[in-house]
């Protein structure tokens, strides 16, 4: 790693002479070289480990083999479809459901105490139990029950499991956002006459989602892959047609595909929250100066 | 009635086999192995060599001194966790009971090994096909035998083989199907990695893609919630499943199958393992004398005929 502009602050601030500087930049030159060999170095002896191995052959044969991966590209392609549209469908009712939790329980005054102690009920409850059985119980329980009018699709109920756990997750981020917008905007809201929930909509909450949108991001990319759980009701979406061929072929080739297509969706997101944050930063910086 | 009388002796199985869980009852659970064991261990080299040669069994590569174990002196089998009936009795693959712990022990003894010798542990059905050198000898649950699995591991020589067969509720339209037609527009179901499956998307070709479970606990859930009409299962385990598990369900009928569709099981080992010509060696000799289908009169059938789908 090259950090050129780091040593020569630092530099710069021991000795604010021209020629310490241009030492520094030496001397950031050296590290970069440094750094660009060590890594030949270490990145290729452990190829050359990998790829010199004995097992080597069969292991690529079964992960990295590029028949398998045009033949189960079609299959796993189309299922990861399935997946992002399940995942768009979800985030929008998560965002929506853990904001409603959220400011149900930021609510003060002891009025409100029933509804606060639902929503803290709602969110460890959901939080403590595994995704996994959420999925299974809602997925297979429900539609067993027979009750006329209550769907029975797999998807139906893999999505509304989806939905209820992050939504407890993402309502303790709304809540966070919310806990650090300053307590005197609360009571100056409140001083002007609104109302709790007019306090919340209008002052708290607008500024608490531009807080935590980072963390909103980073669960984005979380969902994304976690929505591929709903394969356990029998679901056909990408990772399943990758198990589905590893599980007829022996052949791992479908889970590289799947990581593939997973990593072309999540890495865009990642990179975006870390331009966003950067740039909300740079903004607050102006704002304040 | 048919089905009342087989649930009544798996149920008194069940219980036998709970009444005693130590070692002692064990070794009395597999009698009639244990005894034979010597007399199969001598006639197996007059079998192999010339008479009058004195190095017999020196010279036999498949005697157990010589084969090649990944313990010395133990045939490591490994199996599923859990273990199923009618192919386990009660999880225990030791007690000798169903019919893949009885084909390995009936196996192990023509090789010439003592009960005691055969050593059982578990694995998934991930770790057993994953790379790389294995942990046991044999891996015995239920892999059927295909090319493209042949290629990462070896299979011994098919120790069964089966037809599918269709498992609805009585109350489902399905049960009225005689063709493979017939079932075109019906919600299916099968467990991952089986040739139930391959049956369905490559034979029935429904309508929608089948729906794919993990294990056939979560398909017959799914069969319970009204997701899917029916569940294509391995003739063995949809008359034990109809049986014991899903009373309320029927076989709706055995699926047609050409001979290279129909389903063969076979014993899974390491990629090029040395083990395989003695172990299909012990298996064919078997199938010669009809060990292997009186053990699958045994534990796998079931009275009484069911019908069988017109292609």
């Amino acid at each position: 790693m090259n950090w050129p502009s780091a040593p020569s602050a630092f530099a710069a601030r021991r000795d604010p002479g021209n020629g310490s500087r241009r030492r520094a930049r030496e001397e950031g030159a050296r590290g970069a070289l440094i750094a660009f060999v060590s890594s030949v170095v270490f990145f290729g002896l452990a190829l050359w480990a990998i790829l010199t191995s004995e097992a080597w052959p069969q292991v690529q044969r079964q992960f990295f083999n590029p028949e398998a991966f045009v033949e189960v590209w079609p299959a796993v392609l189309s299922g990861f479809w399935l997946d992002i549209r399940m995942f768009l469908g979800a985030e929008v009712l998560i965002l929506f459901f853990a904001l409603v939790v959220a400011m149900a329980r930021s609510l003060r005054g002891p009025a409100f105490f029933p509804i606060r102690a639902l929503a803290v009920v709602f969110i460890d409850l959901i939080r403590g139990v595994p995704l996994i059985l959420l999925i299974l119980i809602l997925g297979f329980g429900v539609p067993a029950l027979d009750l006329p009018g209550v769907p029975k699709s797999p998807m139906f109920w893999g999505i509304a499991a989806l939905v209820i756990s992050y939504s407890a997750y993402t309502a303790e981020v709304y809540r966070a956002g919310i806990d650090s917008v300053p307590e005197s905007q609360r009571m100056s809201a409140r001083s002007l006459g609104l109302t709790q929930v007019q306090t919340l909509r209008y002052v708290l909450v607008p500024q608490a989602i531009r807080n935590v949108i980072p963390a909103l991001l980073n669960g984005f990319v979380s969902l994304q892959k976690d929505v591929s759980l709903i394969f356990v009701l029998g679901v056909r979406e990408g990772v399943r047609e990758a198990q589905i061929f590893n599980a007829r072929t022996f052949n791992y080739t479908g889970y590289i595909v799947a990581a593939i297509l997973f990593l072309v969706v999540s890495i865009p997101v990642a990179r975006f929250t870390d331009w966003y944050t950067e740039r909300d930063r740079r903004r607050r910086q102006a704002m304040s100066a | 009635m048919r089905k009342l009388t087989l649930l009544v002796g798996v149920l008194s199985l069940v219980v036998a086999a709970c009444g005693g869980g130590d070692a002692a009852d064990t070794t009395v659970a597999t009698p009639e192995t244990t005894p034979e064991t010597t007399t199969a261990d001598t006639t197996a080299a007059p079998d192999t060599t010339a008479p009058g040669t004195t190095e017999a069994t020196v010279g036999d590569e498949c005697a157990v001194e010589n084969l090649p174990l990944k313990t010395p002196g133990q045939l490591t089998v490994a199996t599923g966790e859990p273990a199923f009936e009618p192919w386990v009795v009660d999880d225990d693959p030791t007690n000798g009971q169903g019919f893949e712990s009885a084909v390995v022990y009936a196996m192990a003894e023509k090789m010439g090994f003592t009960a005691d010798q055969v050593v059982w542990i578990r694995t998934g059905f991930d770790e057993a096909i994953a790379p790389g050198p294995k942990e046991f000898d044999i891996n015995v649950q239920q892999y059927s035998i295909t090319e493209e699995r042949d290629e990462v591991v070896d299979f011994s020589v098919p120790y069964y083989v089966t037809q599918q067969a269709l498992v609805a509720y009585g109350d489902s339209e399905i049960v009225n199907a005689t063709s493979l037609e017939d079932l075109k527009g019906y919600a299916l179901g099968a467990q991952i990695g089986t040739t139930s499956l391959d049956y369905i998307e490559e034979v029935i070709q429904p309508d929608t893609p089948p729906a794919v479970y993990d294990t056939n606990a979560d398909a017959k859930s799914a069969l319970d919630a009204g997701q899917i009409d029916a569940i294509v299962f391995d003739l063995p385990t949809a008359y034990y499943i109809t049986a014991v598990e899903m009373p309320d369900a029927s076989i709706v009928g055995a699926l047609p199958a050409s001979e290279e569709q129909a389903d063969k099981f076979g014993m899974l080992m390491e990629n090029d393992s040395p083990l395989k010509p003695c172990i299909d060696r012990a298996l064919e000799e078997l199938r010669a004398e009809g060990t292997l289908d009186a053990l699958a009169e045994e534990w796998l059938t079931q009275e009484g005929d069911i019908p069988v789908l017109s292609q």
